[in-house]
């Protein structure tokens, strides 16, 4: 049984924790003022004080504000996420529809990011003073303070319209593609500027780590004895240091999971990518709550995964870890969850 | 042989075609851009370009109208308004049916005029329609309880879509899921919606216009960044961006090779743009305020430089091109002395620092020009006549409509449209009876005079279109003189299409009309 007390401790944690992310959200979203009908009408370029009463009672907006956060809490722990205001649909299937287009995007943002800045990272760790180095330094604090969609839209200047090689806007040619594998081209075709923009932030941050923990780890004293026997720069670097220094670039791929679905956000609206940030954009300007409070608790579970598996890839690089708990809470800076 | 005969056959009917006046070819893809979300297509029960635009090429509608306000048959072969007003009789198209295969009925008229007077949130629109009596399959009569002309420009495609009664009768229609998947009557057939990203539309080959609609498929991309939107249809990746409003992007897309940009059509919606003020607040309550504010504001400055030149002026409720619409009224040509003197007749005289109050300016979020940039050129013209101005930004629409609708403003920008008839867009911003707390785009000025409501009640059941104008005249020159609002142009409504496409909707309704007409030359 004790055994899987600490297993079972964290799944409490969790549970705490979305029920925490659920009451939050839902009373924040209260703060901002106007609600979906409102939006709604104003679409419609106006109603009859008759139809907007009878909307609100439709959507139980009428009911004191803790009364329908007990009935969203309860539907939500039925796995009832409600009806979207103003998309019409069950707010399921609109998440259900964009989730495979967001995770594709962050995935892909976050291999660039973590592949390009490790790379970059290392190569500037080895001649620290060297031009290289330098320009690494410029180029990766340059995209980390340049302000996402503005990253997109110069990238779409200059990628869409200057030099047209890339298409602006969405995840597929609405013309049609031709036949399966003409699919999969244009899918990815399509992924290029989104995932590269997103990744630019990301790219700093990653590049600064790895060669910083690269710097530590190659004065360390096995590295020397690395050395000492002979073995060529190569090996040492890639077969000796490089597993110890992505420790720290791992613990970083778990923190910011939550922050590139933020960044999603924009870039999807920017190119047009039918993802949850962009469902996301869209809920909090029509104040659908239904919408947004899904998908605040959908990229919280998802968050939340993320660091779960973060912890397990810390026991794969690093056998020193794995043991008692807390130990690994030690060796590690704790994440800040779901701040998505 | 059969091989052999095919291309002698074509060529011998496209010489035939080309003799009878290069008739428009069938065929193609159309595809089209918008920033706007779609909640559904069901136009009976949700207005808004949005829906309309995808609802009139789903359902006809009884009548359609040109671009000189004329109603012209549809659904409709014709139509009569009775003597005494009260009643107008439809005679609908033989043979026409729904998507499904269904005959189009007049039951299905009934019944749509029925939903579209308990559901739409135009409730002006039909609020006289009695009953509608069915005397045989193909003719409706809608009887009044008073004289209702706008009833004819209610029977537009945008506003009154035939919906089948055995498709969307049963059960809650707000609620139906044929709403999302409609079975309509017009020239397209609904095939697919992908959220928030495209729908797509294709031939109704059994449309009751014989031959027509030409394109094989419409597809509506769906682009909520207009910087996107705008460089798409530069690249030719969208072959018509109906709707285009902002001056930056119009002027961009004016200067591309292949492409069509022009301002012609859609004067239904009359999209004014406006100052209004609230009348119930000092001292905005003192109408030589609001009239000084609109000596002090130059209207060709604000149309022909914040505006980049792309709007036509407006003057007054009525969008000017309307033939209900007057010129005879005061324009507030900009006269900084004469304001002057009304603020200090007003008793609003200057401090030390030549100040004679504060006021604050809210704009409506969404345009730029018409947004921020028109509040920031207020603080600094007003200031000639001693009026600070404190500009107030909303972050978004809900926020605006929250402080205008609960009376928390002194002036602000606004958009607001005629949608055709005054009765259906013009009477909801004056009428004593629809000042209504928290519903924006009521009468928020708060703003009554007696004669305006009776006025306005009058020319609601005035057949005769002369003596309706002769109404409307002098509605139209009382509320410019008492200046709740100040008019400022006519929101800039561009539609822009590639080079090839031919017979594009530009009547009163633009795109929210139905497309059967156009073809790929």
């Amino acid at each position: 049984m004790s055994r899987y007390l600490p297993a079972l401790s964290r799944l409490a944690q969790a549970l705490g924790l979305l029920l925490a992310v659920i009451v939050l959200n839902f009373l924040l979203i209260q703060l901002a003022p106007g609600d979906p009908v409102d939006v709604i009408v104003g679409e419609m370029g106006g109603a009859s004080e008759e139809v907007i009463a009878l909307m609100r009672a439709d959507y139980g907006l009428d009911k004191p504000v803790l009364t329908q956060l007990a009935i969203y809490v309860g539907k939500v722990a039925t796995g009832d996420f409600g009806y979207s205001y103003y998309f019409n649909q069950p707010v399921l299937t609109l998440i259900l529809q964009r989730l495979p287009a967001t995770i594709l995007l962050v995935l892909s943002a976050l291999s660039i990011a973590v592949l390009a800045g490790t790379l970059l990272g290392i190569f500037s760790a080895r001649r620290p003073k060297g031009l290289l180095s330098h320009a690494v330094t410029i180029f990766s604090l340059a995209g980390y303070s340049a302000p996402v969609f503005w990253t997109g839209l110069m990238l779409l200047i200059l990628f869409a319209n200057v030099w047209p090689i890339f298409p602006v806007s969405g995840m597929t040619n609405i013309r049609g593609s031709g036949g399966p594998v003409g699919a999969v081209l244009d899918v990815a075709h399509h992924l290029v500027l989104p995932a590269v923009t997103l990744a630019t932030i990301y790219i700093a941050s990653y590049s600064r780590l790895a060669r910083a923990s690269m710097l530590e780890v190659l004065g360390a004293d096995y590295i020397r004895t690395a050395r000492a026997k002979g073995l060529s720069e190569r090996r040492v670097v890639y077969g000796h240091a490089l597993r110890n220094a992505l420790i720290p670039v791992v613990t970083m791929v778990g923190l910011q999971f939550g922050q590139l679905f933020a960044g999603a956000v924009l870039v999807e609206t920017v190119f047009n990518w039918p993802g949850l940030g962009r469902l996301a954009y869209e809920s909090i300007l029509r104040r659908d709550y239904p919408t947004l409070l899904a998908i605040l608790f959908f990229s919280a579970v998802l968050v939340m995964v993320a660091n779960e598996l973060t912890d397990l890839a810390y026991r794969k690089i690093d056998p020193r870890i794995g043991g008692a708990s807390r130990r690994r809470r030690r060796a590690k800076p704790q994440p800040k969850g779901a701040s998505a | 042989m059969k091989h052999f005969l095919r291309p002698l056959l074509a060529a011998t009917v496209s010489l035939a075609a080309l003799s009878a006046q290069a008739a428009p070819e069938d065929g193609g893809t159309l595809i089209v851009g918008s920033t706007q979300v779609p909640r559904h297509f069901n136009g009976a029960i949700q207005s808004g370009t949005a829906t309309a635009m995808a609802s009139t090429q789903i359902f006809a509608s009884p009548l359609r109208y040109d671009a000189e306000w004329n109603p012209q048959p549809y659904l409709a072969e014709s139509w009569e308004v009775a003597e005494d007003g009260l009643s107008v009789t439809l005679h609908l198209t033989p043979g026409a049916t729904f998507h499904d295969g269904e005959p189009i009925t007049s039951a299905d008229v009934a019944f749509s005029i029925q939903t579209i007077k308990e559901n739409h949130p135009f409730q002006t629109m039909l609020a006289p329609v009695e009953s509608v009596d069915t005397p045989d399959e193909l003719t409706a009569v809608i009887n009044l309880a008073q004289p209702h002309p706008a009833l004819l420009l209610a029977m537009s495609p945008a506003l009154m879509p035939i919906i089948p009664e055995h498709v969307y009768g049963e059960g809650d229609i707000q609620a139906n899921p044929a709403n999302l998947e409609p079975v309509g009557s017009g020239p397209f057939v609904f095939e697919e919606y992908r959220q928030g990203e495209f729908y797509r539309l294709s031939k109704n080959e059994n449309f009751f216009i014989e031959g027509r609609p030409y394109m094989d498929e419409v597809i509506v991309q769906i682009i909520g960044d207009p910087a996107n939107l705008v460089l798409s249809t530069e690249r030719g990746d969208i072959d018509y961006y109906p709707f285009a409003g902002s001056p930056r992007d119009i002027e961009r897309l004016q200067g591309v090779d292949g492409l069509i940009v022009t301002d012609e059509g859609n004067d239904g919606f009359g999209a004014l743009n406006w100052l209004a003020f609230n009348t119930a607040k000092a001292p905005f309550d003192d109408a030589r305020v609001r009239q000084a504010i609109g000596f002090a504001i130059d209207k060709s400055f604000i149309n022909d430089r914040l505006m980049a030149g792309l709007v036509s002026d407006s003057t007054g409720p009525i969008v000017n091109s309307s033939p209900l619409a007057t010129d005879e009224v005061e324009t507030y040509a900009v006269d900084l002395d004469r304001a002057n003197a009304l603020l200090d007749e007003a008793g609003q005289m200057p401090d030390g620092d030549g100040i004679r109050f504060t006021m604050t300016v809210d704009y409506l979020p969404g345009s730029v020009e018409m947004g921020r940039n028109l509040a920031e050129y207020l603080r600094s013209q007003l200031r000639q006549i001693g009026i600070e101005v404190e500009v107030r930004a909303s972050p978004d629409f809900p926020t605006w409509a929250q402080r205008i609708s609960s009376y928390d403003f002194d002036v602000t920008t606004d958009s607001v449209y005629n949608w055709g008839d005054p009765v259906i867009g013009v009477n909801r911003t004056y009428l004593t009876s629809n000042i209504r707390e928290g519903v924006i785009w009521s009468n928020t000025q708060q703003y009554s005079n007696p004669r305006v409501d009776e006025l306005l009640e009058q020319a609601a059941m005035e057949n005769d279109p002369a003596a309706r104008a002769e109404l409307y005249k002098e509605f139209q020159q009382i509320v410019v003189e008492d200046a709740p609002i100040l008019y400022l142009n006519v929101a800039p409504f561009f539609s822009i299409y590639k080079e090839g496409l031919a017979d594009m909707p530009l009547s009163i309704w633009g795109a929210a009309s139905p497309w059967d007409e156009i073809y790929w030359e």
